[in-house]
C-alpha cells in the first residue's frame, strides 16, 4: 500500500538504526511469522482446534510498539493475539500449549488461540468479541493512573472493530478521562484493510479510521504499519508522553494480513490473488532485513542464522505442545468463580 | 440495631466499604452532580471527589466494560445502572467478558465488579422499565446474583458484593427502596452468599421467594394464618447465584407442600428451576405438585389497572397455598 503524506516516516539515524535491539527485533518479527506458519501447519493436521487467525504481514505492528514498552505495562487486544503474546515476552512454548489445548499453556488450555492471557507479561487477554475489549482498557488504563503510577495500557483491534458501539462508548471515554488526565492508554488500530472480508470502503462511511477518533478529543497519527522503523519511532515518543500526560493516542498501523481471516478461510472471494501478492513486496520482515543490510551490513549468514534459531524454536515449541498432557478433568470446574463455583451434574 | 430504609441501608453499604477500602469507587449515569436518580447515592460525590464517584456518559457498555477493567487491574468498582433494564446494553460485557474472563484466563484475573441498581415494577412505568432479570443473570456460570428482601440484607449482601472476587449482579427492588427495618450498627457486618434464611417459621406449607415477592409473602402468610389457620414456612433465598435451597427441601420434607412465587414471567423464570430442583430432590416428601405463583406473561402496559394486572399480589399467594392445601387431612 502506498504511503499517504499523513503517515509518518521513518528518519534514519546510522547509529541508532544499527542499534542490537533492531536485530534482536528482526528475530522476533521472524520468530513470529515462523511461529504462524507452524500453527497453520498444526491447525491443518487436527492438533489444534476451533478458530485460528494468523498475524503474518502485520508483525511490524506488534513489535514495533511492544518493543517500546516497559515492565508494568499491559496490553489487550482482539482474537488475533499470538504475536502480541510472543512480543510481550510469553513463552513460545506455552503460547503453542494453548493452542494445542494443553494444561501448560498460558490460560491452561482454557481459552484458546482466541484467548491468550499472561498477566505476568502484562498480556490481559485476546477476546473474541469483535470490539469488546476496548472498553475493559479503558478501564484498567484508569485503574493505572487510579493506582498513581506511569504505566500505560495498550489496546490493539482491528478496522473491522470501529463501527461497534463498544468503539464509541470506549474512545468517548477514554477521550473524557483523558482531560483530567486519567486514561493514559494507546488505541493501535490494525487497519489491514478488511473486517474479515469486508473492506474498508464498504465497512466505514469514512474511510479515514484516525479521523474517526479524533471525534472523541483523542490525538492520532498514522503509520506505515509495514515499516517497524516508523512504527516504533512513533511509539517511542507517544508512550514516553502519555506517561507524562496521562491521555489516549491512537495510532492507526496501516497493514496487511497476507493469511485469510481465518484457518477457514481459504477461499478469500473479496480480495485477489495479485492484490495479496503485491503487498508480499513490502513485506514487514523483508523491509526491516533489507535496511538492516544496507546500513548496518546484516549479512545472508546473519539472517540465515535467525531464520534457523526461529525455525528451531518453533520445532521445540510444537514438540513441547504436543508432548504436554491435557488438562485434567477438574479444570472443567475451576477458575468459574473465585468462591460458590457450581453444582457437578454428571458425576 | 438502628431502624433504617432499603435504601439506606444500600448507601451505607456502600460509604462504609469506601471508608474502608480506598480501591472501591463508583460509577455511573447521573450519580455525583445530580446525587442519584433514586438518590441512592446523595453526598458521596463531595465526600470521595470526582475519582472516586465517577458521573459517566449514558453508556452502560462503556460502564460496565471499563469496570470490568478496572476490576482486572485491583480495583473494586461499583456500577450503578439507573435501572436494571439499562443494564441489558451491557450485556455483552457482562456475560462475554466479566462472567468468562477469569476461566479463559486459566484463573489469572479476579473481577470484583458490582453491577447494581433497582428493577421490578414500578408505577406505571410500563414495558421498557419494569423488568425483572434475576432468572436472565442467574442462568450464566461466572456471575453472582443477589436479591435482598430486606434493609439488613440489602446491606449486608451489599457488602459481600463489594468485598469478593467476583462479578456480581445486585438486584435491588425500586418498591422496596422505602421499606425500613434493624439494620446492624457494624461496620463489619455482612451476610454470606448462598446462605438462606427462614423468614417466618411455619407448618403447613413451605413458601420459597426473595426480594420484593418475600415481602408480599410474608403478608399472605399472616392473612392465611389469621383467617384460614394455615401456617406457612417462609423461605427467603437471599442470591439466587450461589442458591441455596436445603432450607427449601428441609422445609418441604416437613410441611410437605410448596409454593414458589417470582415477580415476572413464567416461562424459564427463577420459579420453575426452584420447583424442579425441589422436584428432583425432595419427591418423595410432596403431598402435591408444587405451585409456582408468577407474573402474567406479557409486556408491562402503562395502564394503571392493566398493570396491577401484571404482577402477583397476595390474593394470588393465598390461591396458591389453599390449591397445594387441596388433598390437606
Amino acid at each position: 500500500m502506498a504511503k499517504t503524506k499523513e503517515q509518518a516516516s521513518a528518519t534514519i539515524d546510522p547509529a541508532a538504526a544499527c542499534a542490537p535491539e533492531w536485530t534482536e527485533i528482526l528475530r522476533q518479527m521472524i520468530l513470529i511469522r515462523r511461529f504462524e506458519e507452524a500453527t497453520e501447519r498444526e491447525f491443518r493436521k487436527g492438533k489444534i482446534g476451533g478458530y485460528l487467525h494468523v498475524y503474518s504481514g502485520q508483525e511490524a505492528v506488534a513489535s514495533g510498539i511492544i518493543t517500546a514498552l516497559t515492565k508494568g505495562d499491559i496490553l489487550f487486544t482482539g482474537y488475533r493475539d499470538h504475536a502480541h503474546a510472543l512480543a510481550l515476552g510469553s513463552e513460545p512454548r506455552r503460547v503453542m500449549a494453548e493452542l494445542f489445548g494443553k494444561s501448560t499453556g498460558v490460560s491452561k488450555g482454557k481459552g484458546g488461540s482466541m484467548h491468550l492471557f499472561d498477566v505476568e507479561h502484562g498480556f490481559y487477554g485476546g477476546y473474541g468479541i469483535v470490539g469488546g475489549h476496548l472498553t475493559l482498557a479503558a478501564g484498567a488504563a484508569y485503574a493505572l493512573r487510579y493506582q498513581q503510577t506511569e504505566r500505560v495500557a495498550v489496546c490493539y483491534f482491528g478496522d473491522g472493530a470501529m463501527n461497534i458501539g463498544s468503539f464509541h462508548e470506549a474512545m468517548n471515554m477514554a477521550g473524557l478521562w483523558g482531560k483530567d488526565g486519567m486514561c493514559p492508554i494507546l488505541f493501535i488500530i490494525e487497519n489491514n484493510g478488511y473486517a474479515m472480508g469486508t473492506s474498508v470502503e464498504r465497512h466505514s462511511a469514512l474511510t479515514d479510521l484516525a479521523q474517526r477518533v479524533r471525534a472523541y478529543n483523542i490525538q492520532t497519527e498514522k503509520v506505515d504499519g509495514q515499516d517497524v522503523f516508523a512504527v516504533r519511532g512513533v511509539a517511542d515518543r507517544v508512550v514516553r508522553q502519555m506517561r507524562e500526560t496521562g491521555k489516549p493516542y491512537c495510532i492507526e498501523a496501516i497493514t496487511y494480513r497476507f493469511s485469510g481471516h481465518g484457518a477457514a478461510d481459504i477461499l478469500q472471494p473479496y480480495r485477489s490473488k495479485d492484490e495479496v501478492e503485491e503487498h508480499r513486496h513490502r513485506d514487514p520482515i523483508g523491509i526491516l532485513r533489507n535496511r538492516l543490510g544496507e546500513i548496518c551490513g546484516l549479512t545472508d549468514g546473519d539472517v540465515k542464522s535467525i531464520e534457523e534459531w526461529a525455525t528451531s524454536e518453533v520445532a521445540a515449541a510444537v514438540q513441547f505442545a504436543e508432548e504436554s498432557a491435557p488438562p485434567e478433568a477438574e479444570e472443567l470446574w475451576r477458575d468459574i468463580v473465585a468462591e460458590h463455583g457450581p453444582a457437578r451434574e454428571n458425576e | 440495631m438502628s431502624e433504617k430504609s432499603y435504601r439506606d441501608a444500600i448507601r451505607e453499604a456502600m460509604m462504609e466499604e469506601m471508608d474502608r477500602d480506598p480501591n472501591v469507587l463508583i460509577m455511573g449515569e447521573d450519580i455525583g452532580v445530580y446525587e442519584g436518580t433514586f438518590r441512592i447515592t446523595a453526598g458521596m460525590l463531595k465526600k470521595y471527589g470526582g475519582k472516586r464517584v465517577i458521573d459517566t456518559p449514558i453508556a452502560e457498555a462503556g460502564m460496565v466494560g471499563t469496570a470490568v477493567g478496572m476490576a482486572m487491574l485491583g480495583l473494586r468498582p461499583i456500577v450503578e445502572m439507573m435501572t436494571m433494564n439499562f443494564a441489558i446494553v451491557a450485556a455483552d460485557q457482562i456475560l462475554n467478558h466479566a462472567a468468562k474472563v477469569r476461566y479463559f484466563s486459566g484463573g489469572q484475573v479476579d473481577v470484583p465488579v458490582v453491577i447494581r441498581g433497582p428493577q421490578g415494577a414500578g408505577v406505571q412505568l410500563s414495558a421498557q422499565h419494569s423488568q425483572t432479570f434475576e432468572s436472565f443473570y442467574a442462568h450464566f456460570p461466572g456471575i453472582k446474583v443477589v436479591a435482598p428482601a430486606t434493609p439488613a440484607d440489602a446491606k449486608g449482601l451489599l457488602k459481600t458484593s463489594i468485598r469478593g472476587r467476583d462479578p456480581v449482579i445486585f438486584l435491588e427492588s425500586a418498591a422496596l427502596y422505602g421499606m425500613k427495618g434493624e439494620v446492624p450498627d457494624d461496620p463489619n457486618f455482612t451476610v454470606p452468599f448462598g446462605v438462606s434464611r427462614i423468614a417466618r417459621e411455619g407448618s403447613d406449607v413451605t413458601i420459597v421467594s426473595y426480594s420484593r415477592m418475600l415481602q408480599m409473602s410474608l403478608i399472605a402468610a399472616e392473612k392465611l394464618s389469621q383467617d384460614e389457620g394455615i401456617e406457612c414456612e417462609v423461605i427467603d433465598l437471599r442470591t439466587l447465584r450461589p442458591l441455596d435451597l436445603e432450607p427449601a427441601y428441609a422445609s418441604v420434607t416437613k410441611t410437605h407442600r410448596c409454593v414458589v412465587v417470582q415477580e415476572q414471567w413464567k416461562p424459564f423464570g427463577a420459579a420453575a428451576e426452584i420447583a424442579a430442583s425441589i422436584t428432583e430432590t425432595v419427591f418423595d416428601e410432596l403431598d402435591a405438585p408444587v405451585a409456582r405463583v408468577t407474573g402474567e406473561d406479557v409486556p408491562m402496559p402503562y395502564a394503571r389497572n392493566l398493570e396491577l394486572l401484571a404482577t402477583p399480589h397476595e390474593q394470588h399467594v393465598i390461591a396458591a397455598v389453599k390449591k397445594v392445601m387441596y388433598n390437606h387431612g
